[in-house]
């Protein structure tokens, strides 16, 4: 009895896993066709792009084509392009010349790191700021947070990258040359995770994660700023409606320290909406991605991307749309695993 | 507009001070947008290098950029070609998902459950990569930024229009049609649509906000318009380089004139859901 009482939860969270997957296989499907169609309407023939290179002429070109394999039908290329991304085969990058799964997964990593900082001071700031709004609506309080609600949706993410670059390294000279994840001559750790403040930290080497942080700070905050009007909003909203619910009134009514009501009843309650949007703002801020390393040079796959699409190099685009859709169905996994564990209630029928 | 509506947004107008203001706000930029050839007190793309790089003074209210152009003559310029990008693309999705949606409701379904699931996985995913990747494959033109714009924009019309001709799709009136022999489209077309028109057109306000920040956005990173046309989006672009060396108003400006519009467009669109759909005020 014990027994089966301690395998349901986990059975469940397996059985959501897998029903989750299973329905974000047609949304992964969809994606890989259109990067499919992507690359045959794009302009210009790949087989004389690549041929070019070696100043070829018409049979050169035919040869090429036939090892690309573009002179099979459509359906054929279709399904040995989902082979080939089945065995992770991005393609080669013209600019860097390196394959494009490389490129990737060696620059994922900056873009997470910037992604996960912006997301927790974007949680940081807002879950306060919801909180005291809804507590005293009506309030000073609750006005400024309307006020940055409003703004922070208006003001575009690379303006304000831009603004805050002129403020804290022009004006006040408190952050550094805002230009990549480290500085040049700094010491880089050894890679272990990738995440360059994880891995000094890893290491003990204090100096370099106050270095690797102080170029961080600018570009997280950019993006939280861009993302903080729908965390602080629904945080407000869902306190508000919370708060008038009656377990809040028994809770109060039985004495409980007004601290312990708002903070552990009332709050639990009122994650699991802001946990619901986190998903959507977390795919928002990829998009953002692209703006603020182009701002901040940082050197993500967003960055990479743009560079190739510049080129008109365009498998690493590819690669990065595919990259962005399989993020994005693993962030919507984990949002809702972690909706579960918030809300018990909820279970896959 | 019947008089008693027109009553009502006066009513509202008078009472919510701040959607008069954007509304007003709104207006005036369409008048710069329109009138820029007359309004600019310079030729926004005449270059005078011996005066680059200066503050904004009495000559040049908002400084001169690094050719010596007169950056609020840009400004003004440009205001005509982010606001036309923004209309063309918010037209567009707007027409083909009322459609779209409006059919979907109508039929119901399998259609109904498939475009309702695409439309979904669309909304969720990251909009602006995929408006980047669009404007990869169409090419790197004006008219493909719009494209691209209105891709992004038109999962929110099709649910939209889905859902309101859902609820209208059994209605008595509807089945009247029905039972007189309308033929189905002209009874989505002439019917259904118009009905749904006046709450969609509130979704329009608050979506050429965002239109605009698309594609400033997507031309802030090089893609679709190329200098020396006047843009938003180009203009910051061109003046982050000159941030670190402090010149301000090269970026500050472009963005305060991005800022405004957009902020005009979100009033505007909460102002009119108030007005057509009081129970909405927040």
């Amino acid at each position: 009895m014990s027994e089966a009482r301690a395998q349901g939860p986990l059975r469940r969270a397996a059985r959501r896993v897998g029903i989750r997957l299973l329905s974000a296989l047609p949304a992964l499907f969809g994606v890989l066709v259109f990067t499919f169609i992507l690359m045959r309407v794009l302009p210009g023939d790949p087989a004389v792009f690549f041929a070019a290179g070696a100043a070829g002429g018409q049979a050169e070109i035919e040869m090429v084509r036939q090892q690309m394999g573009l002179d099979r039908p459509l359906p054929e290329q279709l399904l040995r392009y989902l082979w080939d991304v089945a065995r992770g085969e991005l393609g080669m990058s013209m600019t860097t010349g390196q394959p494009v799964r490389t490129d990737l997964l060696e620059r994922l990593p900056a873009s997470l790191e910037l992604t996960f900082a912006a997301l927790l001071l974007a949680l940081g700031l807002a879950l306060p700021l919801g909180v005291l709004a809804a507590l005293r609506p009506g309030s000073p309080v609750d006005h400024l947070v309307r006020f940055l609600c409003t703004l922070g949706v208006c003001v575009p993410t690379f303006v304000s990258g831009l603004l805050l670059v002129y403020v804290f390294y022009y004006l006040l000279a408190w952050a550094p040359d805002p230009t990549g994840r480290l500085d040049v001559f700094a010491a880089t750790p050894p890679g272990i995770t990738g995440f360059l403040l994880v891995d000094f930290a890893l290491v003990r080497d204090w100096e370099g994660w106050r270095a690797a942080a102080a170029q961080i700070v600018l570009p997280a905050s950019t993006m939280a700023l861009f993302v903080l009007a729908p965390l602080a909003r629904m945080t407000r909203a869902s306190m508000l409606a919370v708060l008038g619910s009656e377990f809040i009134r028994t809770a109060r009514s039985l004495g409980l320290s007004g601290r312990r009501v708002v903070l552990v009843y009332a709050l639990r309650n009122a994650l699991i909406p802001v946990l619901t949007i986190s998903g959507i703002v977390f795919s928002t801020m990829l998009g953002a991605n692209v703006l603020v390393e182009k701002v901040f040079s940082w050197p993500g796959v967003a960055s990479y991307a743009l560079d190739a699409l510049l080129a008109s190099d365009y498998a690493p685009v590819q690669g990065f749309v595919l990259l962005m859709a399989a993020i994005f169905v693993a962030v919507n996994l984990l949002v809702d695993l972690l909706y579960g564990v918030a809300d018990p209630r909820a279970s896959v029928a | 507009m019947s008089a008693s509506t027109l009553r009502h947004a006066g009513y509202v107008l008078r009472g919510n001070p701040v959607t008069a203001l954007a509304a007003a706000g709104a207006l005036a930029l369409l008048f710069v947008a329109v009138f820029a050839d007359w309004l600019a007190p310079h030729d926004p793309v005449a270059s005078n290098v011996a005066n680059a790089l200066r503050p904004p003074s009495a000559a040049h209210w908002a400084g001169t950029d690094q050719l010596g152009r007169d950056i609020l003559s840009r400004l003004i310029h440009a205001a005509r070609i982010d606001l036309a990008i923004a209309f063309a693309a918010v037209s567009l999705s707007f027409l083909l998902g009322a459609v779209i949606g409006a059919v979907c409701g109508y039929l119901g379904g399998m259609t109904d459950r498939v475009v309702g699931r695409v439309v979904d996985v669309l909304m969720a995913f990251p909009l602006f990569v995929l408006a980047m990747a669009l404007v990869a494959a169409l090419g790197n033109h004006v008219q493909n930024i719009v494209i691209a714009t209105a891709f992004i924009n038109l999962p929110f019309y099709i649910r939209f229009a889905r859902a309101e001709v859902n609820v209208r799709r059994n209605l008595g009136w509807v089945e009247a049609a029905r039972a007189s022999g309308e033929p189905h489209l002209s009874l989505v077309l002439r019917f259904l649509l118009p009905n749904v028109l006046p709450a969609m057109a509130v979704q329009i306000s608050l979506n050429l906000g965002w239109a605009i920040l698309n594609a400033a956005g997507l031309s802030f990173i090089g893609l679709g318009i190329t200098p020396p046309t006047p843009e938003w989006g180009i203009m910051v672009a061109e003046g982050a380089r000159f941030i670190t060396a402090g010149h301000w108003w090269l970026v500050a400006f472009p963005g305060l004139a991005l800022m405004l519009s957009v902020l005009c467009f979100n009033l505007l669109g909460d102002g009119l859901r108030d007005i057509l759909d009081p129970r909405m005020r927040t």
